[in-house]
């Protein structure tokens, strides 16, 4: 650390101190990493070693195979799973930004009854119907054990429709004024000016959507009874947590088999994978202050 | 921050509105005609939102007409039998006892353990001069919040679940092997542990917010005068972020009797209902699993106006103690 990047008046850390928080910052670190560590060693690791060292596959493992991987691929159930999961998240998030972003700009300026509409909204931030009437309005709507009941009841969320309603409205006044002079009307103004400065805004709000979907475990548990419908977490729960064994005995006798923790460990990375490779591209937009403004309200 | 949907978090005052449309007659604005006109493509833009609202957002709330039926499924609302109050019987039962009693002693452990987690996390993240380093640590501490709640269970089943590292780690020290994922009474605390793990780093961003909008001055004029580094925290950085703290509380409060649903029902199994039954898993299973749709419903019902009755008061308090809480009158 130089001592540049510190305002004069204040006082030179000591020694100790810099120690103790340089510390606490790499543990907090390593509490968060590790675990991601040790997920993606089991998952690579062989039988013979996993019950030689009794599960503990520290960093990386001796003999690195994709035995498991190979498993869970065979059997079919998670390829689908992954394929429900990749469809619901891709299909899903487009209909939520185009619903979102409409409704965050048609409340961005006000319109008749533009109150009205807003109030509407942000009070279903203090108070929702609750498990059973949402279960029996998608059981009457006929939206039950269909794909449409992943997606269609989460629609819009209030907060990410806050997030895009509040940095639309921060955009200058002058620059859809100028526009509307030159004979642009509101939704010319909204694909030409408004969305291409908003792309880091819309980039965070499909992340949280595309998540959302990614990770939707309880709306699936509801509303499907079909498990061949069932989306990657369903299905993840089923092998991992219920401790059901993957593949069901398909595989033939004296083929190699990869261990079940090393199986388990494979479908949690195949679930993980996809957070991981966007992430990284996305977080820096979060501490730019898109979020920030939209949480009061 | 603060600037942010003062407006659109403040419920219309109809004094003023009834102003404001006489000022506009005055003046021979635009009639509603005019105005319709006017704003016809926003308004066809505002459209499915709000119709996604009413059927997704309302429409349920209407459903919760059940709580005073015998609901039977294949009867339907029109033709189920009302029982007036019946239902609210489901409150006395030892069920719902234990439901409500585990929903508070997790709301209470989350009060006391989880709120504060992100404020420190924040102020240790906000004492990093290095921006590199500052930056790297907060993509490290915000990433759990993405990974589901199934992903997250299994990685903690791996860690420190009867098979998993803790135990073997314990066994080789020849201690005994615990296995925290399956203990009754550890249950609360690893519940509180979990999410800890996964928001207390996301918590952090809008505590961050707050401590970047606190002028620099305050520290630079404190320094001259004298106060230390822990003085000028007590005195400058904590105050800098009581009305966050106290916005978050009031958010928090509203939901506090929703403590962690998928996460405990995901783990229910493991620990059984005694430890794990919450007000939402009693519903999910007296209701949706069980058929007593009405006691069941009643009882969500119940969380609801609980959840929005204190939100509304500890808003109150906020403004009784002059800060601005969640909307502003």
């Amino acid at each position: 650390m130089k001592t540049s990047q510190r305002p004069p008046w204040m006082e030179a850390p000591t020694k100790a101190g810099l120690a103790i928080k340089g510390m606490v910052i790499a543990i907090v670190c390593l509490l968060v990493l590790y675990p991601f560590v040790n997920i993606v060693a089991t998952s690579l690791a062989g039988e013979s070693e996993i019950t030689r060292r009794g599960g503990i596959i520290a960093l990386f493992p001796s003999e690195p195979t994709l035995a498991a991987y190979k498993t869970i691929f065979a059997g079919g159930v998670v390829s689908h799973a992954l394929l429900v999961s990749a469809g619901i998240t891709i299909i899903g998030t487009a209909l939520n930004l185009v619903v979102t972003i409409a409704l965050a700009y048609g409340l961005s300026r006000p319109i008749v009854g533009g109150r009205f509409v807003l109030t509407a909204v942000l009070f279903t931030m203090l108070f929702g119907a609750g498990i059973i009437p949402n279960f029996l309005l998608i059981k009457a709507l006929g939206l039950y054990d269909s794909y449409a009941s992943l997606i269609v009841p989460g629609l819009v969320s209030a907060f990410n429709f806050l997030v895009l309603r509040n940095f639309f409205q921060n955009i200058p006044a002058e620059l859809l004024d100028s526009a509307r002079i030159d004979g642009a009307g509101d939704l010319a103004i909204l694909l030409r000016i408004v969305l291409p400065l908003s792309k880091a805004v819309l980039a965070v709000v499909a992340l949280f959507y595309a998540v959302g979907h990614w990770n939707a475990f309880f709306n699936a548990l509801l509303y499907l009874s079909d498990t061949g419908k069932w989306p990657l977490p369903l299905v993840l729960r089923l092998y991992v947590l219920q401790g059901q064994p993957v593949g069901g005995g398909t595989e033939s006798p004296g083929e190699a088999v990869a261990s079940i923790q090393a199986v388990q460990m494979a479908v949690v990375v195949v679930a993980l994978v996809p957070i991981l490779c966007v992430y990284p591209f996305l977080q820096r937009y979060f501490t730019k202050g898109v979020l920030t403004g939209a949480i009061k309200g | 921050m603060h600037r942010v949907s003062r407006s659109a978090g403040r419920a219309p005052d109809a004094g003023d509105r009834a102003a404001r449309r006489a000022a506009r007659r005055a003046q021979g604005g635009p009639s509603l005609r005019a105005r319709l006109r006017r704003d016809r493509v926003m308004l066809l833009l505002v459209l499915p939102g709000f119709l996604f609202f009413v059927v997704f957002h309302y429409v349920p709330l209407l459903g919760n007409v059940i709580v005073f039926q015998d609901y039977q499924p294949y009867l339907g609302f029109k033709d189920s039998p009302w029982v007036g109050l019946g239902n609210f019987a489901v409150f006395a039962e030892p069920d719902f006892y234990r439901a409500l009693l585990n929903t508070l002693k997790f709301a209470v452990l989350q009060l006391v353990l989880f709120f504060p987690a992100p404020i420190g996390l924040a102020l240790l993240l906000n004492s990093i001069i290095s921006p590199k380093i500052k930056r790297f640590v907060q993509s490290v501490v915000y990433l759990p919040h993405f990974i589901g709640w199934v992903i997250l269970i299994s990685i903690s089943q791996q860690l420190i679940g009867g098979t998993g590292l803790l135990p073997q780690l314990l066994g080789e020290l020849g201690l005994p092997r615990v296995d925290l994922m399956t203990s009754s009474g550890f249950f609360p605390w690893l519940v509180t542990l979990q999410l800890i793990w996964k928001d207390a780093g996301w918590g952090t961003i809008i505590y961050l917010a707050a401590l970047l909008n606190i002028d620099t001055e305050h520290y630079e004029a404190a320094a001259i005068d004298g106060a230390d580094r822990w003085r000028r925290l007590w005195h400058v950085t904590l105050p800098g972020i009581v009305p966050v703290t106290l916005l978050l509380l009031i958010l928090n409060l509203g939901s506090i009797l929703s403590v962690g649903f998928e996460q405990i029902l995901l783990q229910r199994d493991a620990v059984g209902a005694d430890a794990a039954e919450v007000l939402d898993t009693y519903v999910y299973f007296h209701g949706v699993l069980d058929g007593q749709w009405g006691p069941a419903a009643a009882v969500g019902l119940v969380k609801g106006v609980i959840g929005l009755v204190l939100i509304l008061g500890a808003n109150k308090l906020a403004h009784r103690f002059g800060h601005e809480g969640i909307y502003s009158r």
